[in-house]
Parts: structure tokens; sequence; C-alpha cells
């Protein structure tokens, strides 16, 4: 049973890969009547994808007897698979193929992502054993998925009014997210390189109450620990050890992963020979603005009251429930809380300022951004109740 | 019209003034506490070392000076002296010490109680009802009780003798 | 007051952008119209004249609550960069933790008041703010457009129908069969029609612009019930440890609740008892290091009679329940939760009387560490006697045997031993491995026999009579999000003007929904399907 989930896990994977670049297709070829054949293509390769990682959801929760929310890997590998998901039922009511071409990329990252965290069937802590877990997880996260629609349709909206012919804030933060992205993409190539090739380095360290431990290191050290010393032979020895109160072992590896996202960020704009924006303007050419604005704005529509639900109604009974109380400033919590006041800002700027189109836009943006810093730096970096068991 | 308009719009905004002044004053400037001063001071039945049970309803009429304390608080140890020697001036003048002992074992309170010849009734309050009733947080407290058996003071911290005379002449009936 | 009066004979207050009745736009109005509030007059801009009118304009602003939700979100966020002082050790000093910590960051932050955020005044006034903007914003704008929407008029001025985002005009012919079909199609998908003249207007999804007032309704009682929680009597959270076998008063119940442990149960994940489906991951943190389950046996208790406090209970038996993590006790708006948990406590210890030389015993005590005899009996002339006990010892700065507290962490005893060869008797002072004869070399020892241990739990416990308020004011929120969100208000008008059709269609939300409708609805009529004028203009 974890060998197929693993396996369907693995197909939908591919699929999405395979999926994209049908929707890829569809944009080559100019098309007035309808849908063309490459985007039907596109959205069965899709489903069938998302089909295979609803089978490896459903195996592992019979596997694990719980489900599969339970920590960093499965958390986000749902997110990854609610957001197909949520791409799915836009797709059906806008038929954009363009969307498919920007959101299955953001999915597959997300997916990638996930899997370089710990990947085993985890029996449930105290804390989690409760229904809630299913309720609040599963309902957050699609709510966060459908959200992240409104980043892909803002994406796109960017690309293509951002004037490219020179250069000025708008290029720059474009790429800058682009950028982002591409770190991800560098993360991911990175930590599976070193992890094929069995990389490791113990090193002895002080902590920040004074007490001698041991750190392992699964990517060459540039940062080390705290008066560090290195036990494993042959292993890169640090440029610079950091203080006590930083983990540096995480940030060796946001250090590595943004030099790789760097490295291939250059290599594409030495092939391309123009911003990354630029060379992907021509693929939105033809999209038609004012629908792109609204798929952006009915996704945030749509996801708010979802969000809403999941993250702060169903998390507060659940706190009540297991944690005593329902709201205790939690770092987890303050950023749900942070994400909500954002897209409320974000639905008042549009319904009383007339803040659309590229402003809008933007603000899809900040708001994604909001979303993966809950999910990615504070699980990771701000230890509250809510960090997993990451490594 | 207009006129009704501005009493409506000053009635709204007076409420919610009200309503936020008094949160923020209770919550950040107010000392949360369940028993407060001026209120009736909860009756208590407990028994002392040598048996006796002390009732504080019992000493109506009288001013109480309710000490908690406990063995290993050192402020409880400096101030019990200062204590004893001014309840032996003010017992004639109708004031009263009980000091509750936070629920140790009575072999250690006895040991305290001889060390410092202590004359004022000590008892213990072994299952934490009486403390539980009073809201004792950090050692040691003391409850100021008039005649009436309201609490007219609460002090938490450490007492000089100084101190200690002249609650003990808030209190005398 | 003072009023416009519109060429259609409908008298509107000063300020309306867009006639009441006709939609006639009285002001200089942009080509496409902005039909948000109906183009009503939303009260509080009109005029401006007391203090307290300047106030509530103040917050009446959509802008002005834009901000506060911004400078709170900040807000938060700086929060979260460092712990609360709630999540910090207690034992330590914040001011020194913090500058530890986080050096000269951490020295600023607790200096700034971020350790405690969000129960600082200026965090909870932010708070407060957002309340005050979602009152007076939700009622300066949902009476004038209750207004607008209730005097409405299904016959339009010319220049607001082509002045829709969605508007056509064409050529009439045979007028009245094609209105007759088309309303008919309008009914089909739910609309409903007001006709007057030959004109139509029909209109679905209205309560939908209800929605975002009906969120702030919830809003503002889920914030009331915030608020309720510092009246006294509302909320209880006190808490209490109980070690196994113990009977105490719940704290906070006013003496009215008693709780017996009968057991505490802690487990862990160990790698033979789990399915195979767990072995890596419990191979990957180790066999036994993962909690699975924190468990409280209780009794629950309720006092007959009277309460007079540290009096002996008479105790009324009400159930027993196995407190767990995400499983309360709760009973009469009480409920108490596992939180925390102390193992292996020591509950006796015994000692033998034994002599130095021979260690020959002569008898056994067992000492209850909470609440020990004064003397031991073991017969034959032997005994011992309690001179000082301290349960938690330590020496003190003055180098006197002294305890921490009441806790028998480590405790330590001066003992009296008589024998019958010894009728003075001989002092000792024992400890954890550890014997002191203050007075010279005795005879006789007290040799260490054994422990006894079990262990405590600790419990929270809470009555929160906010809660309800809390559910109210969050699934009221929560209908009028969806009221808002997921149903549009769309409207159709269709009207003969001087023997041509005009078409115009409206949407508060989802433009490519209502197209898409129309489509449906006009495509094998006579009349026009109407174009997005947007559209043009792009």
């Amino acid at each position: 049973m974890v060998q197929l989930s693993s396996t369907l896990l693995y197909i939908a994977f591919v699929l999405y890969l395979i999926a994209t670049l049908f929707f890829g297709g569809a944009i080559r070829i100019k098309k007035k009547e309808g849908l063309d054949r490459w985007a039907t293509l596109g959205i069965v390769v899709t489903i069938i994808g998302f089909i295979a990682q609803l089978g490896y959801f459903i195996t592992r929760w019979i596997a694990a007897g719980h489900a599969p929310v339970s920590n960093l890997f499965e958390f986000t590998t749902f997110f990854g698979m609610m957001l197909v998901g949520a791409f799915i039922v836009i797709y059906f009511i806008y038929k954009t193929s363009l969307l498919g071409l920007f959101t299955l990329p953001i999915a597959i990252l997300v997916i990638a992502y996930a899997s370089m965290f710990p990947r085993e069937i985890s029996p449930l802590i105290p804390a989690l054993q409760s229904d809630w877990l299913h309720i609040h997880v599963t309902t957050a996260a699609a709510g966060e998925a459908i959200l992240a629609i409104s980043f892909a349709a803002g994406l796109i909206y960017l690309i293509r009014v951002v004037d490219q012919s020179k250069s000025s804030k708008r290029t720059f933060w474009l790429e800058f997210v682009l950028f982002f992205l591409i770190s991800t993409l560098g993360f991911v190539i990175v930590t599976t390189s070193f992890r094929v090739a069995g990389y490791e380095a113990t090193f002895e360290w002080i902590d920040k109450n004074g007490k001698q431990d041991e750190m392992v290191y699964h990517m060459p050290a540039l940062v080390g620990p705290h008066e560090g010393v290195l036990k494993t032979e042959g292993r890169m020895t640090p440029l610079i050890d950091m203080p006590a109160i930083i983990n540096a072992r995480k940030l060796n590896t946001v250090i590595w992963s943004l030099l790789s996202g760097f490295a291939l960020y250059g290599l594409l704009r030495l092939v391309l020979r123009k911003r990354i924006a630029a060379a992907l303007q021509p693929l939105v050419r033809n999209v038609n603005l004012d629908l792109v604005d609204e798929i952006g704005y009915r996704s945030v529509a749509i996801g708010f009251p979802v969000f809403t639900l999941g993250a702060l109604i169903f998390a507060m009974i659940w706190a009540q429930i297991a944690w005593t109380r329902f709201w205790g400033w939690d770092p987890k919590e303050v950023w749900a809380l942070i994400t909500w006041l954002f897209y409320a800002a974000f639905l008042h700027l549009r319904l009383s300022k007339g803040w659309h189109g590229e402003r809008s836009a933007w603000l899809a943006v900040i708001g994604f951004a909001i979303i993966m810093f809950n999910l990615v730096a504070v699980n990771l970096v701000i230890a509250g109740l809510h960090s997993y068991a990451g490594s | 019209m207009k006129e009704k308009r501005f009493w409506l719009r000053t009635v709204i905004l007076a409420i919610m003034l009200a309503a936020i002044g008094y949160t923020i004053y209770s919550n950040v400037f107010v000392e949360k506490r369940a028993i407060q001063v001026g209120d009736s001071a909860p009756d208590f039945v407990l028994t002392d070392l040598n048996g006796n049970k002390i009732q504080l309803s019992d000493y109506r009429g009288k001013g109480v000076f309710l000490n908690f304390w406990g063995t290993w608080c050192k402020p409880c140890e400096k101030e019990m002296p200062y204590i004893n020697s001014q309840y032996n001036v003010y017992k004639n003048e109708g004031v009263e010490v009980i000091a509750v002992n936070v629920g140790e074992a009575k072999v250690t309170v006895q040991t305290f109680v001889d060390r410092f010849q202590l004359t004022f009734p000590v008892v213990i309050d072994q299952q934490d009802q009486v403390m539980n009733a009073y809201n004792i947080g950090p050692l040691p407290a003391t409850f100021l009780i008039d005649k009436e058996g309201k609490i007219v003071d609460i002090i938490t911290g450490t007492m000089t003798e100084e101190d200690v005379k002249k609650y003990m002449e808030r209190i005398k009936p | 007051m003072e009023q416009v009066k519109c060429e259609c004979g409908h008298v509107n207050p000063i300020g309306t952008v867009l006639c009441e009745a006709c939609g006639k736009p009285l002001e200089e109005v942009p080509m496409l119209l902005d039909m948000r509030y109906e183009g009503s007059a939303r009260r509080s801009q009109t005029y401006n004249q007391t203090i307290v009118d300047k106030i509530w304009n103040f917050f009446s602003s959509v802008k002005v609550g834009i901000w506060l939700i911004v400078i709170t979100l900040v807000a938060s966020a700086i929060g979260t960069i460092y712990p609360q002082q709630m999540y910090i050790p207690p034992t330590v000093s914040p001011a020194e933790y913090y500058e530890q910590q986080y050096g000269w960051l951490g020295k600023w932050y607790y200096a700034l008041g971020f350790h405690d955020l969000y129960s600082s005044w200026w965090y909870m006034l932010l708070i407060a703010l957002i309340g005050v903007s979602l009152v007076i914003c939700s009622l300066d704008r949902v009476v004038p457009l209750y207004r607008a929407l209730n005097n409405q008029r299904v016959t339009r001025n010319e220049q607001f129908l082509q002045r829709q985002r969605l508007f056509s005009r064409a050529q009439a012919t045979d007028y009245e069969t094609a209105l007759r079909h088309v309303v008919d199609k309008l009914t089909k998908r739910g609309y409903r029609i007001r006709e007057e003249n030959g004109n139509i207007l029909a209109e679905k999804g209205r309560f939908s612009r209800w929605g975002p007032y009906v969120n702030h309704i919830g809003l503002i009682i889920f914030l009331i019930g915030a608020m309720l929680r510092f009246v006294p009597g509302m909320y209880v959270d006190e808490n209490m440890w109980i070690r196994e076998g113990e009977i105490k008063e719940i704290p906070g119940t006013k003496g009215k609740y008693f709780l017996e442990n009968k057991k505490f149960i802690f487990e862990v994940y160990e790698k033979e008892k789990e399915k195979e489906a767990f072995q890596p991951a419990i191979d990957r943190v180790g066999s036994g290091m993962m909690a699975k389950n924190y468990q409280t046996d209780v009794v629950l208790y309720e006092r007959v009679g009277p309460v007079v406090a540290g009096e002996e209970p008479k105790l009324k038996r009400i159930k027993s329940f196995s407190i767990r993590v995400n499983e309360p006790l709760k009973h009469d708006h009480y409920a108490l939760y596992q939180v925390d948990f102390k193992l292996d406590e020591l509950k006796n210890m015994s000692f033998h009387l034994t002599d130095k030389q021979t260690n020959k015993s002569f008898g056994t005590i067992t000492i209850d560490l909470i609440q020990p005899e004064k003397e031991y009996d073991l017969g034959n002339g032997y005994k011992v006697q309690l001179l000082s006990y301290f349960p938690d010892f330590y020496f003190d700065e003055n180098g006197n045997p002294n305890t921490r507290s009441k806790v028998p962490n480590n405790p330590a005893f001066v003992f009296k031993m008589f024998a019958p060869d010894r009728p003075k008797g001989e002092v000792s002072f024992t400890a954890i491995r550890q014997t002191i004869e203050p007075l010279g070399d005795n005879k006789y020892k007290m040799s260490f026999a054994g422990i006894e241990t079990r262990n405590v739990s600790a419990l929270t416990v809470r009555r929160d009579f906010t809660l309800w308020i809390l559910g109210v004011g969050g699934a009221i929120f929560m209908i009028g999000l969806i009221q808002g969100m997921y149903w549009n208000h769309r409207r159709v008008w269709i009207q003969r003007i001087n023997d041509e059709v005009l078409v115009a269609a409206h949407t508060n939300k989802n433009w490519f929904g209502l197209k898409k409708e129309l489509e449906g609805i006009f495509n094998d009529t006579p009349f026009v399907m109407p174009i997005d004028q947007a559209d043009k203009r792009s």
C-alpha cells in the first residue's frame, strides 16, 4: 500500500509535467474556433494526474489510518493537489489553457519542494489525534490553493502588461518573483543531487544554551554552526560560523537554493538574452486581460470564504479542543490572520477603491508570497506549536 | 433630521468608545484577580497544629490579619517575626492573626513554628481549598480583613515591621 | 436638508451621483458608469460640521479601514519575529531573556513592547478601531444602498442604459413577441421581472448585495464576544496539578467541584507494537521517542451542602472520565484539559533502622512524603522520631538545610533514633545518598530501603461564557461571506425608445458568467446580445 501510494504520487507528478507541455502546445498554435486538441489533451492528462494523486492520498490514508496531512511533506503535497484541483474547476468555468501553463508548473514546484522533506508515514502525536486534523487542514489547504490560482492569473496579467521595452521597478519586481520560483527549482535540484550523492557532514557545535550538540549537514557547509567542528573527514569546511541563535543548517540550505537560483536564472538570461518575463511575453500576447483579471478576482472571491472557514474558524474550534484556547497568538495562527487580513484588504481595495487590473495582479502576487511564507518560513524558521518535524 | 442624526452618531460613538475604553482599561491596567479589595472575605475552616478548628466567621467583630505563607519562602520567613511581635501588641486591641500555610507537611510547619516561637494560630491548607478561594499566586500574600469581614487591602510581597504595624492599625476595630 | 431633483421627478439626497429612480447621472461621470453603491450618496460625505461628524466621517472612509487593516497586519507580523512572552520559559526574566537570546535586536524588541504585542493597549486599540470602522462604514453605506435598490424604477434614463458596461441598441421589429420570449427565458433562469410600459427590469440575486453587511455584523458580534471576556465571571482559566490517588478541589469552580486522579497514563510509540507502515518513521526518531497518549483517568465529584473552604467536603460522584489531549472533560460549562505531567514523583520512602556495625535491621519505616508521621514505633524499644522534614532539600546561603518547595523532589529528614541501648536517642540527618551525624558518631543509622513513586498530571480548567457569542458571530460572518461572494446581483434592462430596443445589463461581479447567461437568453431572439463596452475600450 505504501509503495503503491508513492508510485501514484510519482505518476501524478510526471503527468502534470506532460500536461504542462500540452498546454504549452495549445498556446503556440493560434486558434479562433474554440478549444484545440492540445488543450483538450492537456486537461485530460491533468485530470488523470489529479486522479492518480487522489489515489496517492487515499492509499496513504488507508495505510496510515489517518489523513495524510500530518507533516510538512504531506501537507505541502496536499496543497499541490488542491492547486491542481482548483485549476481544473476554474478551467471548466473559463476554458483558458494559458492558466494551465502557469498553474501546473507552480503545482509541480510545490510537490517537488514537498518531497525534499521526510516522507515516511508517521504516527500521530496526541495533539493531532482528532478528526479536526482532516477537517481543518484540508479546508485550509483548499482555501490557500484557490487563493493561489489568483497568483497564477496575476502573473499572466503582469507578464502581459508590464512594459519590457525599458527597465523599470515593475520589470525588476516581476523578475524578482520569477527568480523565487526558479530558486525553488534550484532548491529541489541541489537537494536531490546531494542526496543522490549521499553527502553527509557531521559537526559538533555549541547551542545557544552553551551545550554541545551534533548537527548533520546534507549539503556542503557554506555557513557552519556556532563554534562548529567538522567531524566527517574530507568534507568542506565552512567559510564562516554562525551565531548560536541562527539555525546554520537551514540557512545553509537557503544559501544553496539562492545560489543555484542565481545560477539557473543567469543561465536562462544568457540563453534568452532578455528578461525571463520578456521571454514569456509572447506566450500571453493573445490573452484577454479582462478575463484574466476576473479569474484572479473570482479565485479570491471563492477562496477567501474557504480559507476563513478552514484556517480560522475550524482552526479556532480545534484549538479550543486541543490546546484549551481558541486563539493563542502562535506564529502560525498569527500568519493565518495576516493572510486573512491581507485578502480582506485586497477585496476592499478592489470593491471600494476600484483596484482592478495590474494593481490587483500585484496584490495577488503579494498574497501568494504571504501564503508561501506561512507554509515555508513559519514551519521551518519561526518555531511554534505548529512547526512540523521537518529538517 | 440633522439634529436627530447628530444625536444618533454621538450615541453610537459614545457606546463604542465606552466599550473599547472599558476593555482596554480592564485588560491592560487592572490586575486580574478573582478576589478584590472590597469583597467580603470568603469564609473558611482549617485545623491548627494543636487540632483546633479555626473558622474565619468566628472572628467577626475583630480585625483579621490573614497571611498565606510557606516555609521555603524567604520573605515569609523574614516577616514572620514582625507579625509575631506586632501580634503581641495588637491582639489586645482586637486584631487577630491567622497564618495559613500553603499545604506543607505538619512536621515541616511545626519545626518552623517552633523555631520562630510563633504565638498566633497557624493552620495548614492541606487541600488548597482556601488558596483557591483567595486565588493565591506568589507568596507571601496578606489579606487585611476588617471587623465586618470585608477585605480592606491585599498585600503581596514583603512587609517591614513598620508595615505590619501600619496594617494592623488599619484593621483595628 | 439639501436635495437634488432629477428630471424624472425623483428627489435625491445631496451627493447622489446617479438618480435613485431612473439612474440619470446627476454629476459629471466617465463614459462607463461606476455602479458601486448604485451611485447613491454616502451619507457622511455630504456635509461636515461638528466634531462628531468629523470623527464619524473619518471612520466612514474605506481607505481609513484599509489602512487600519494594513497597520494591524504589519504589527502582527513583527510580533512573530521572536517568540511572545507567553512562549518563553516562565522562570526567566523576559528583560534578560530577549537580550541574551537575540542580542541588541532582542533588547529593542523587548523595550518596544513587541514581546507582549497582542495584549498591548495599542494593538487592542487597533483591533477596536477596525471594529469602529466596520460599524460606521457599514451604517453609512447600507442605508443609501437599500434606498437606491428599493427606489429603482423599471424605466431608466437612456444615458444610464448606454453607459452600462453591457449594452446594445437595435431596431425594434416585432418587439412585443420577442419581449415575451426573452422574459420567458429570463424567468426560467430565476430572474424576477418587473414591467412598466413595455419596459423590463429583470433582476436576481439582490440579496448578495447585503452579504458584506451581514458579514460585518458577524465580525462585530465576534469582537463584542472577545470584549466580554474581560468582564468578571465570563471567563475562568486555572491550572491544577493533581497526583495519582489525590482528590482535589478544582480551582475556579468556587469549591463546587472536586476531582480524583485515579491514574495518569503516558504512552509512546514503540517499534514492535506499531504497524508496518509506521516503522521507517519510528526508526528515524527512535523507538519510544514519540508520544502516543497522555491520559488522566479521573472521577468528578460535586460538593454537597454549603461551601466552606477548607472543610472536609461531602462529595457526590458525578462521573468517571479519561481526559486525553483533544478529549477534555466537560461538565457544567467547565472543561478540564490534559496539558502537562510529571512522571514518577516520590510518594513513599522506606528506611531500615540498622546497626552500623552488624548491619542488623531492627525494623522498617515507610514515610509518606506528603504527610509524614512524627513518630514511628518499631516495637521492642526501638522507635524513630522525625524532627524535621525538607521535601525539596538544599543548603541555603547560611549553610542550613532548607526546602525549595513543598514538592518531594529531594526529600531530607532529621531523624532521632531510639534503641534500648540509646534511650536518649541519636540524631541523624538523612538525605538521598547523604547522611550527616551532627552530634557525633552514631551507633545506628537509617539505611535506605526503597521508594514508591506516582505520576502527577497537570490539567487546565476553563469556562468561557463568550464562546457561544463568538460562535454566533463566526457563523453570521461565514453566512454573509458566502452570500456576498458566491452569489451575484444581476440586472437586465430592456427598453424601447423611439423604435429602438436598448438592452443593458449589470452585475456586481462575475461578468463572464453574466455574458454566458445572456448569450443563452438572446441567441435565438431578434434582440441583440449586449456588447461588453469595456472590451472596445482596451
